[in-house]
This record gives structure tokens, C-alpha cells and sequence, in this order.
């Protein structure tokens, strides 16, 4: 109670400690992660959308810190939108993340933050990548944020390349789900959004429809 | 190639990094590990059981330091067949895990190593414990050790309790 007057929250740097995930399925992508947003111990924001459009067909998911990766995202929407105009064409998905890539790798010592991004284009269908650190890696499916090393076990031995929407939307949930029951940067509800040749659709779970696990 | 001059696995303490686990069926505990020792960067023994005997039907896996996870089971062990002469029957496992629980929390600043204790007892049939830190926890399951963060997720969406030895 002393030590109330003193809140370290105040002064700590706002972090999505978080879980984000995305998969790749028959036909599409799924991009999802959970919505906690914390200030050292405390939780500043409960239900943050850390899926953020990039384009149309091009999503990506938010981790470490809030500043630098909402930031990046400003940055890379703008080009996205100019390339496309450009090209007179949805833009591929490699072009958002080589933008990406380039920013997180050329200011690497500054920022601190991880997208992982995810979408839809004509040439390759659904593509998954992984930007931490600067690199650019495709992947079937990517992990990321302080929640992602409880669910790599999971992951791992849950994931089968050429699923269906439905069981890829089933794995994400659950993923996020597991990660948000063990990692105290994690929590809140889950954002799902889905990205085929259609386009994106985003869903929301929230409280008893997020899946439940044995609990001692 | 410098590095192997001033080699820092001859002066690192020896870890058994690990991965440890042990859960309840219906009719007993299954504990078990994986079976690497590093000392900083090196592997210096490939094939270590960390499964050790307690007594006969009670068993603890070791992670943490090799060095201070093996002196609590030479303690123990001991402790536990003296128990057993006395009683005149085979030991509880709440014994065992009380007196590694004991051990480990009053030499809680110089320790460094966690041991799950699993076993059967006539009493209370196929119990696990977890003694992180020095409490003494009953568990359906119990992970540890440095390779136990990345099966959390796995462990929980795949334990179910009553399940069958296989």
C-alpha cells in the first residue's frame, strides 16, 4: 500500500508483451493474437487489436514494443498504398514484408519490436513470414511474442501443412489460447483474422468461447 | 579458433539444462527426462539418466545444477531407507517430497536445482510433486527445467487425468 504514490507503471515503457501467431491453410492465411497491453506490472490496455492491415489483403501481427511496432506499421500501410497505386495492382505480399524487413534491419538497434506478417496475393496464395531481427523468412506457420515460447511444444506437434480453414482457425485459437493461460504478458481476447483470394475477414473470441484446457 | 584456447567449458558449472516431467495415470506416475549435461556451451555427457531412485517405488528427475541436484538425491536416498527400516513399511511419497522440500527451501540461496518427485504408495496411490523454490506442490503433471517452457502449451492441451500406463 506504501508504495502506491510510486507507480512504476507510469514511467515503464509500454510493451505488447503478447502472443501472435499465423498459419497457413488451404487456401488462405489465418493472422491472430491476443489483446494485453502492459506498462511493467500493470495492464494498460486490455482489449488491443494488435492484427493491423497493411493492405487489403495483407496483415500483420504486433509484438514487443507498442511505440515502435505501431510506428513500423504507420510507415509501411503508406507505402503499401502508394506501391499498389503504383502497380495498378494489389501488391505481393513479399513487397510488404521486404519493407519491413528493410526498416527492422537498417534501425535494428533502436527498435524493439517483431511483426510477423501474413496475406494473400495472386502470384503465390497465401504466404506466412517472420521478420525478427531483420530477417525475412517465409514460413507455414510463425509464433512470436513473450507467450510464444509456451506454445512452440504445441505448435510443433499440433501443425499439419494443407489444413482446412476451419482447423487452422482451431489451432490458432488454441495456440493463443494455451500462451494466454501461461504467460502473464498475455490475455484479454483473441483476434483472428482470415485472409484468402475473397479477402479478410476479422473475428473476435471473447470469455467462455476461447478454449479450455485441463487446469489443476 | 581463439575461443578453443581459453575453452570456457572447463571452467562453466555443469548444468543439467534439461527437460523433466512426470504426470499421474490411472494406477501410478510416469516420470521422465532427457538425458544431456552441458557445461556452458559443451555437452559433456550425452546420456545421463536423471531419473534417479529415491526408493523403491519413488523416483525424483533432477534439473539445474548437476552438481547440487545429485547431492540432494545422495541426502535424500539415505534418509529414505533409514525411514523405510523404521517404519516398517514402504514410505509415503509425501515423505519424500517433504524432505526434499525441506532441503531445498532452507538452502533455497545456494541450490540451484528443482526436483519433480513421483511415485506410489499404498495410501494415496500414484502422486507427483513439484518443489521449485522449495514449496511442495501436488500436480496431476509437473514440467521443469529449461526445456519445460516450450511444452507448456502442449502439456496442458494434451493432459487429460485418468488416463491409461500407455
Amino acid at each position: 500500500m506504501d508504495e502506491a504514490p510510486d507507480s512504476e507503471w507510469i514511467t515503464a515503457e509500454i510493451s505488447t508483451g503478447t502472443t501472435i501467431i499465423a498459419a497457413e491453410f488451404d487456401g488462405g492465411v489465418v493472422i491472430g493474437s491476443d489483446s494485453r497491453v502492459t506498462a511493467g506490472e500493470a495492464i494498460v490496455n486490455r482489449v488491443m487489436d494488435k492484427v493491423c492491415r497493411l493492405h487489403d489483403k495483407i496483415y500483420c501481427s504486433l509484438s514487443g514494443s507498442a511505440a515502435d511496432a505501431q510506428a513500423i506499421v504507420d510507415i509501411i500501410s503508406y507505402q503499401m498504398e502508394l506501391h499498389g497505386v503504383h502497380m495498378g495492382q494489389p501488391p505481393l505480399v513479399r513487397a510488404a514484408v521486404t519493407c519491413v524487413k528493410d526498416l527492422c534491419y537498417k534501425y535494428k538497434e533502436e527498435l524493439s519490436a517483431h511483426l510477423l506478417i501474413a496475406g494473400w496475393d495472386h502470384k503465390y496464395g497465401g504466404q506466412v513470414y517472420g521478420t525478427l531481427g531483420g530477417m525475412m523468412i517465409r514460413q507455414q506457420f510463425a509464433i512470436g511474442g513473450s507467450g510464444s515460447s509456451y506454445i512452440y511444444g504445441f505448435a510443433d506437434s499440433t501443425f499439419k501443412p494443407g489444413m482446412t480453414k476451419e482447423e487452422c482457425l482451431k489451432f490458432a485459437k488454441c495456440a493463443l489460447a494455451l500462451a494466454m493461460n501461461r504467460d502473464g504478458s498475455s490475455g484479454g481476447v483473441i483476434y483472428l483474422v482470415t485472409i484468402t483470394s475473397k479477402g479478410a475477414e476479422d473475428m473476435i473470441i471473447t470469455g467462455k468461447d476461447i478454449p479450455q484446457f485441463y487446469e489443476d | 579458433m581463439d575461443d578453443l584456447l581459453e575453452s570456457d567449458w572447463t571452467t562453466e558449472e555443469v548444468s543439467t539444462g534439461t527437460t523433466i516431467i512426470a504426470a499421474v495415470f490411472d494406477g501410478g506416475v510416469v516420470i521422465g527426462s532427457d538425458s544431456r549435461v552441458s557445461a556452458g556451451q559443451a555437452v559433456v555427457n550425452r546420456v545421463l539418466n536423471k531419473v534417479c531412485r529415491l526408493h523403491d517405488k519413488i523416483y525424483c528427475s533432477i534439473s539445474g545444477s548437476a552438481a547440487d541436484a545429485q547431492a540432494v538425491v545422495d541426502i535424500v536416498d539415505y534418509q529414505m531407507e533409514l525411514h523405510g527400516i523404521q517404519m516398517g513399511q514402504p514410505p509415503l511419497v509425501q515423505a519424500a517430497a517433504t524432505i526434499v522440500k525441506d532441503i531445498c527451501y532452507k538452502y533455497k540461496e545456494e541450490l540451484v536445482a528443482h526436483l519433480l518427485v513421483a511415485g506410489w504408495d499404498h495410501k494415496y496411490g500414484g502422486q507427483v510433486y513439484g518443489t521449485l523454490g522449495g514449496m511442495m506442490i501436488k500436480q496431476q503433471f509437473a514440467v521443469g527445467g529449461s526445456g519445460s517452457t516450450y511444452i507448456y502449451g502442449f502439456a496442458d492441451s494434451a493432459f487429460k487425468p485418468g488416463m491409461t500406463k500407455e
